[in-house]
């Protein structure tokens, strides 16, 4: 509940105070949040199941609840973690010059930063099919103006196909929860998921809703508004952008499969949504590698990456040992999002350094750069061991989790165009580093001089998903807690469990 | 036919009109004109859901009236952000379309180094 609260009332705080006050307002809420976050997953943990809190005391089909179960805590953890990161990154982008009283980037940027956290927040907890429509278009009108900070033509006209295809995107969604209410009359994930059968109503709901979510998600081939929004956008807003924003609409078509009506999932839906992800994988890797500009080239591998995501479908839809293999794809998926998030922040975040230093960030020109800024492209190269997969890092973790659950569940197919993404990933940020740690033949010269704590944040960033591959295995049970509702009868219990109301 | 069969009808033709709409233009207003058609057709669908919805002695089911609501207060602001993006854009370079090759466009071209920044 907090978790929602507290950036809400710190994005309207920020705009009621204005000036100098929006970043210090940002400043203090940053870490409350992220000690919140922590605080809901030892709750989660320390519980084993997953924590309810209903709106005003009423309960559903009549009230709305937020429940936070182990995949909501993660991402909440993963959310707060890059959005601090990217608050410290950003304080030295964003100040306000001495002399003015306000400014309108840094306004701006503060208010939806905190807006964009609060709609994340959102999507995560969220219960109610209806309540996440809203939150994924506070995080669409959030989202947009992040992309065109700077008001230059180019990145309005991203800014503007960007909105067009999430509106696409939430229309379809929104069409989809209209079917699903007036073919059940709920909208509450728990409820439906023991009335969902399959029938030509759910199947039509889910398939909008899909569709929707998918092209909000930047899934290939909706995925034509992702490269020009996020390489146009300020380097911080970037990070969250592709770290975080893709992921709102992702978690919610996982929600939507395998919590709302995982009976739906058959081997058919399951291999539609694979395909696509493997044209990602494909598509997106072969376009990153022809890019010219780094930040385009960082886009197009988050198309790709996301495409990783959507190969846990194939196997939860497979019939072989249906749920140990699931498990298995979900953790390996989630592993994959949360990794990805904090690897590609720490991208965009080192990219940005880079592009401040150099005044540019073509690929061809980078020579050099690796001996003046060496904590920089440190980060970068661990990003990039990261999306390529190789260990020790949550990339390899979650990718050998994906290739194992693929593999028993007799789909090799899939771990090929694993295997040649992960080859192609190695190719395009080879040609990145191999340039940017060649010698240059005289010592560059920064055009602005780049801060020590900046080039950290964004090591900070590439070890936290260093150290996600380090963890052990078991703490990713974690992800599993709250979601063992086999039987609707094990969905009752856990509703009159859950129903103590933890303040979170 | 019934009235809710009916108004059922209309809302899948709003529908599929607004989605070619969405689908076919390339300019962005008539894209956004034709958002507000297909959000229009959904919120016509809660309607009728409304009404096959009613509980007997009542005229429809609340719910889905509150949903429609907050559906067109969203869609309602969409269309306002959306337009004012089209404006701005309008306003820095004369254009109303999406094309790709604005940089190719001597009156916009701005030198590399401030599109990297």
């Amino acid at each position: 509940m907090l978790a929602v609260g507290l950036p809400t009332a710190g994005m309207l705080l920020s705009l009621a105070l204005g000036g100098r006050l929006t970043g210090r307002t940002a400043q203090f809420l940053l870490p409350a949040g992220l000690g919140l976050a922590f605080a809901i997953v030892a709750g989660v943990w320390r519980t084993g199941d997953s924590l309810a809190y209903f709106l005003g005391g009423w309960a559903p089909p009549l009230g709305l609840a937020l429940r936070a179960d182990g995949l909501s805590a993660a991402m909440l953890v993963t959310t707060a973690i890059v959005v601090c990161a990217t608050g410290l990154y950003a304080r030295a982008a964003f100040r306000i010059p001495p002399g003015i009283s306000e400014a309108r980037a840094p306004l701006v940027f503060w208010v939806l930063l905190m807006a964009v956290w609060a709609a994340l927040n959102l999507v995560f907890l969220g219960d109610d099919l209806f309540n996440l429509y809203v939150a994924l278009e506070l995080l669409t009108f959030a989202a947009v103006p992040l992309v065109c900070l700077d008001g230059r033509a180019e990145t309005l006209s991203a800014a503007l196909r960007y909105l067009l295809f999430a509106l696409f995107g939430s229309v379809l969604y929104l069409l989809g929860v209209a079917l699903l209410y007036g073919g059940y009359g709920t909208l509450d994930i728990a409820l439906l998921f023991s009335l969902v059968r399959p029938e030509p109503v759910a199947f039509a709901a889910a398939g909008l809703m899909t569709a929707g979510l998918l092209a909000k998600t930047a899934l290939f081939p909706l995925h034509l508004w992702l490269p020009p929004a996020h390489a146009g956008a300020p380097p911080a807003a970037s990070a969250v952008l592709s770290g975080l924003v893709v992921k709102g609409s992702f978690f919610l078509v996982v929600r939507l499969w395998f919590d709302v009506m995982p009976g739906l999932l058959n081997q058919a839906a399951a291999q539609i949504l694979s395909t696509l992800g493997a044209g990602a994988i494909l598509v997106g890797s072969v376009l990153a590698l022809r890019q010219a500009r780094l930040k385009l080239l960082i886009a197009y591998s988050t198309i790709a990456q996301i495409g990783y995501l959507f190969l846990m479908f194939p196997v939860a839809g497979g019939s072989a040992s249906p749920q140990f293999g699931s498990n298995l794809a979900l953790t390996g998926g989630f592993l994959q999002a949360m990794s990805h998030a904090f690897a590609k922040a720490a991208m965009f975040m080192s990219a940005g350094l880079m592009a401040e230093a150099l005044g540019h960030d073509r690929i061809a020109e980078l020579r050099g750069v690796a001996q003046m800024l060496p904590v920089t492209v440190f980060a970068f190269g661990m990003a990039a061991l990261l999306l390529i997969g190789l260990p020790p890092s949550g990339g390899f973790v979650a990718k050998w989790l994906l290739l194992t659950a693929v593999i028993t569940a007799g789909q090799w197919w899939w771990a090929l165009v694993m295997l040649v993404g992960g080859l192609l990933a190695g190719g395009y940020m080879f040609r990145v580093l191999a340039r940017a740690l060649g010698e240059a033949a005289e010592p560059l010269i920064p055009r602005t001089p780049v801060p020590r704590s900046r080039e950290l944040i964004a090591l900070a960033l590439a070890l936290c998903s260093v150290l996600l591959g380090l963890l052990p295995l078991r703490a990713f049970d974690l992800l599993q807690i709250g979601r063992q509702h086999a039987s609707p009868v094990a969905c009752s219990e856990r509703h009159t469990i859950s129903t103590t109301g933890h303040w979170y | 036919m019934n009235a809710a069969t009916l108004f059922g009808v209309c809302s899948a033709a709003l529908v599929g009109l607004g989605l070619y709409g969405l689908v076919i233009h390339p300019r962005p207003l008539r894209k956004i004109l034709a958002f507000n058609l297909l959000g229009s057709g959904v919120f016509l669908l809660f309607g009728v859901v409304a009404r096959r919805g009613a509980a007997a002695g009542m005229g429809g089911d609340p719910v889905p009236q509150a949903l429609v609501i907050t559906g067109i207060v969203v869609a309602f602001s969409a269309t306002a952000l959306a337009v004012a993006l089209l404006l701005r854009l309008l306003h820095e370079t004369g254009r109303t379309t999406l094309n790709a090759d604005a940089s190719k466009n001597p009156s916009n071209n701005r030198p590399r180094e401030s599109a990297n920044s």
